[in-house]
């Protein structure tokens, strides 16, 4: 009995629209928020300066010191081609952090204005739409983004754009849950009988209230954007080589994961701290928004 | 009530069309065409002509589409230019082997997650919940080739319990393919439980609160007879979708595990016919994975449909 009665307890609700200012109090006191914020800004500035205090060039190979364990020369040891892991792990995540963090600006404004759009009008339009969006997510993720890579190539823009239209189709779907959820409140009908325009609505009433939403739900889709792009380059589609990157490292590296286990642990523990950062920021960051986190798999 | 099966019916269909229409013309838009891909670097201009009048690739796309879609319609998946075999037999085994590995997968995980889930969301916020709920954001969110090769290294390599890869032939029988395949069936398992039991967990704890069974609770029932006769039946609701949606990102997601272990799959075959521009094999594989996941769909709604009355009149959203 002791059990059920403790799991009725609620946690108090926060206000839906909190200002920035208790947002933050809020996410302080959320000792996972905290480390999960803290890994995401130890991240983002290893990518930025690293390539200024890296021990060794990342590229350089040697062929007389393949495959060795890690010392005080190399801290992770060298991979079959004599290079650093530590130096190639710690800048392995430049061009993953580039793209999914342009990608995920683009999914956040494409998919939240179609959505938000989509969940005003609420038609004709927006069953056609609904439709083709879900006919879209019955493709498996990793077949669209395939083909679309190896159709237009892997430069750096064209895989921003890929991973920002297919990640902002899921987007489109919660944009405009979260958008139906106030076209039938007061505010909104006060506007439509004053007679504004479905653009001011948009702008002035509904962005506003989804964007606590949309902001959730990109920080969520920043991680399941990073499980997809080193995916990719774990396939050999991601990043061109040599230039070093997680994904492709741990593709490479786990022939040689018998002998020199390090060369890809490197690269495992860098993308694995950094998306559990990103998951525990976005939970304490629903918290403290007064949202519930949102729960879904990327198709 | 059939009004609302025939609807969904159809609605399923429209999808797998509309489906149908962009696997299409994606893979049409890949450069080259399936006459270069089969002469390969024998190609010279005038067999390449020849070839693409034998083969119909000179009609108009929407010509070539519809021949394609009535030849899917009756069975027939085309050839593949680049091995130059059938399509439905380069498919063959693989498709049984992935179906093994994602069903064994499925019986294993499925009531493993529905019990964690079910302890977490009775437990909110305790330290088994704690456990349970921060292990399952790992296995969900880390990219699967990850959580394989940790796998990989602890199992087959420092414990030396498993081997590391497949090494089988993809039409070995079931019973030899099982032996050989326990830590891609572990992968699987570990990222499906995380994702189930977070829903599970989640409806447990609305079920929880809710006014049915706080009303039994005042009227003293017992506490094990609210959860198994008015929680569990109500949570379970919403998680046949979440199972059927998770099967089918399996059926999808599974591509990256069959690589990693070298499974015989359709998944890996898939990846390979991509790299290799074999636009029949990549539309038919692309078709049979979408057809999956519709169907999966359908059956969950139509599963909730029967097991909520409150579905049946309400509209289809």
């Amino acid at each position: 009995m002791t059990l059920v009665a403790q799991s009725v307890e609620q946690p108090p609700r926060t206000k839906r629209r909190s200002p920035l200012a208790e947002t933050w109090d809020n996410l302080r006191k959320s000792w996972a928020g905290m480390v999960g914020l803290t890994l995401i800004v130890l991240h983002i500035l290893i990518a930025t300066t690293s390539p200024v205090w890296i021990p060794r060039d990342p590229l350089e190979m040697n062929a007389k010191i393949r495959t060795q364990a890690p010392s005080a020369e190399h801290l992770m040891g060298t991979d079959k081609l004599g290079r650093d892991v530590f130096s190639r792990s710690m800048v392995g995540g430049r061009v993953t952090m580039v793209v999914t963090l342009i990608a995920i600006s683009i999914a956040v404004v494409w998919g939240g204005l179609l959505g938000i759009v989509l969940g005003l009008v609420n038609g004709r339009a927006d069953e056609l739409i609904m439709r083709f969006v879900d006919a879209l997510l019955s493709i498996p993720w990793l077949l669209i983004i395939l083909l679309i890579v190896s159709v237009l190539g892997t430069k750096m823009w064209v895989q921003a754009l890929t991973f920002g239209f297919t990640y902002g189709i899921l987007t489109v779907r919660v944009a405009r849950a979260a958008t139906l959820d106030f076209v039938t409140s007061e505010f909104v009908l006060a506007a439509r009988a004053r007679g504004e325009r479905k653009r001011t609505i948009v702008i002035k009433e509904l962005i506003p209230n989804v964007r606590d939403v949309l902001l959730v739900d990109g920080a969520m889709n920043w991680s399941w954007m990073l499980l997809g792009f080193t995916s990719l380059s774990f396939l050999g589609f991601g990043v061109t080589p040599p230039t070093p990157d997680w994904g492709f490292m741990i593709a490479k590296n786990r022939e040689i994961l018998g002998v020199q286990p390090w060369a890809v642990f490197g690269p495992v523990v860098m993308l694995g701290t950094l998306i559990i950062g990103i998951n525990l920021f976005a939970d304490a960051f629903a918290k403290a928004l007064g949202l519930d986190r949102s729960q879904g798999a990327p198709v | 009530m059939i009004i609302l099966i025939a609807r969904r019916l159809i609605l399923s269909l429209v999808t797998l069309f509309i489906i149908s229409l962009i696997v299409y013309v994606g893979v049409e838009a890949l450069p080259g065409d399936s006459a270069t891909g089969y002469l390969g670097q024998w190609a010279t201009p005038e067999s390449l002509a020849a070839l693409r009048e034998e083969f119909g690739l000179n009609d108009p796309i929407h010509v070539r589409y519809i021949n394609w879609l009535g030849d899917i319609l009756r069975g027939d998946l085309g050839v593949s230019m680049v091995k130059r075999k059938p399509v439905a037999e380069l498919i063959g085994n693989r498709f049984r082997n992935t179906v093994v590995l994602t069903i064994t997968s499925a019986l294993v995980g499925i009531p493993l997650a529905i019990i964690l889930g079910v302890i977490a969301g009775l437990m909110r916020d305790k330290l088994p919940d704690v456990i349970i709920s921060t292990t399952s954001i790992v296995a969900m969110t880390l990219p699967g080739f990850v959580t394989a090769t940790v796998l990989i290294y602890i199992f087959a390599i420092r414990l030396e319990w498993f081997p590391a890869i497949t090494l089988v032939p993809s039409d070995v029988s079931v019973i030899e393919l099982l032996d050989t395949m326990l830590l891609p069936i572990i992968t699987l398992t570990m990222i499906m439980v995380a994702h189930i039991l977070r829903l599970v967990r989640t409806n447990m704890i609305d079920v929880m609160v809710s006014d049915y069974v706080q009303m039994a609770r005042l009227k003293g029932v017992p506490a094990r007879q609210i959860v198994f006769k008015h929680a569990l039946p109500n949570a379970m609701l919403p998680t046949i979708n979440i199972v059927a949606l998770t099967l089918a990102w399996l059926v999808g997601g599974v591509a990256i595990i069959e690589t990693v272990f070298n499974f015989p799959g359709i998944g890996k075959l898939l990846i390979d016919a991509i790299t290799d521009r074999d636009f029949a094999l990549v539309q038919g594989i692309a078709m049979i994975l979408s057809g999956i996941y519709i169907a999966l769909n359908l059956t969950a709604d139509l599963l909730s449909l029967v097991l909520n009355p409150k579905l049946r009149t309400a509209r289809g959203h």
